[in-house]
């Protein structure tokens, strides 16, 4: 349990780095290669989905394993845990913004596109929260592979976050600063 | 009863997921917003869809990210 929790926290964390860039790609409505746009929406949702049901996996393998001591109050509410509370709490809220993004984004049809976009926003939020709690409460930070993902997916995701800030992002941002071709 | 593919100009954002999976009833103008193939006045807001293109459609209406696509019946005059 304890090794399975730990593989499938990494798991985790790496497809939530993938659908974060898939859902920046997204968002600039640009094609990419082969894949056409509806494609990426598709593959984003799945890639996030599939995420949450690592993380899912992650912390029942947890909450069952003898040598975590998880309560299950510490599923739902943060920094009560007995080891490491700060850096277990931030795991905590990390599955909540992750649950909250989830279901409203199942929900789009049903609550309407202002509600799922603001929460939806949190994906933001969930990223770091969830990076942080891996550097600070796994028990692999020292061994170099995890430190060569953990540095990947931030020099990823600051790459895309600075594209998604530049003025260019947009696939269409040509013509409506407007330059018509 | 005819179908009708109605665009919401308010919320839709040009991102083109319509006009991939409705390749023969939308194209894309210079800013990236759908326009119905051929059609003219009303019927760039409330595109009549033949029975081929019903299920791209309904795809189109799922997919889109900004909501903007819905399905109606309306009856032929």
């Amino acid at each position: 349990m304890w090794a399975f929790g730990r593989v499938s926290g990494f798991v985790a964390l790496a497809l939530f780095t993938g659908s974060v860039l898939l859902g920046i790609l997204n968002r600039s409505g640009r094609p990419l290669m082969v894949l056409p746009r509806f494609s990426i929406s598709l593959l984003h949702r799945n890639v996030a989905l599939l995420a949450a049901v690592f993380l899912g996996l992650h912390v029942g393998s947890l909450l069952l394993d003898s040598f975590a001591k998880l309560n299950p109050v510490d599923v739902v509410v943060p920094f009560l845990g007995s080891f490491q509370p700060f850096w277990q709490g931030l795991g905590t809220v990390g599955l909540d913004l992750v649950l909250a993004v989830v279901v409203t984004g199942l929900l789009r049809h049903r609550i309407g596109q202002r509600t799922f976009k603001s929460v939806h926003w949190l994906s933001y939020g969930v990223w770091p929260v969830a990076m942080a709690h891996a550097l600070g409460n796994g028990t692999d930070v020292s061994s170099g592979w995890f430190l060569m993902l953990a540095a990947a997916s931030a020099v990823a995701i600051a790459a895309a976050l600075l594209w998604r800030l530049s003025p260019s992002f947009l696939e269409t941002s040509h013509a409506r600063q407007g330059n018509l071709p | 009863m005819k179908t009708q593919l109605h665009i919401d100009w308010t919320s839709c954002d040009g991102r083109g997921l319509c006009a991939e999976l409705l390749p023969g009833v939308l194209d894309r103008d210079d800013w990236g917003y759908p326009v119905a193939r051929g059609k003219a006045g009303r019927e760039r807001t409330d595109v009549p869809l033949r029975d081929a293109d019903l299920e791209a459609a309904q795809e189109a209406v799922v997919l889109c990210p900004k909501l903007a696509l819905s399905l109606h019946e309306r009856k032929v005059q």
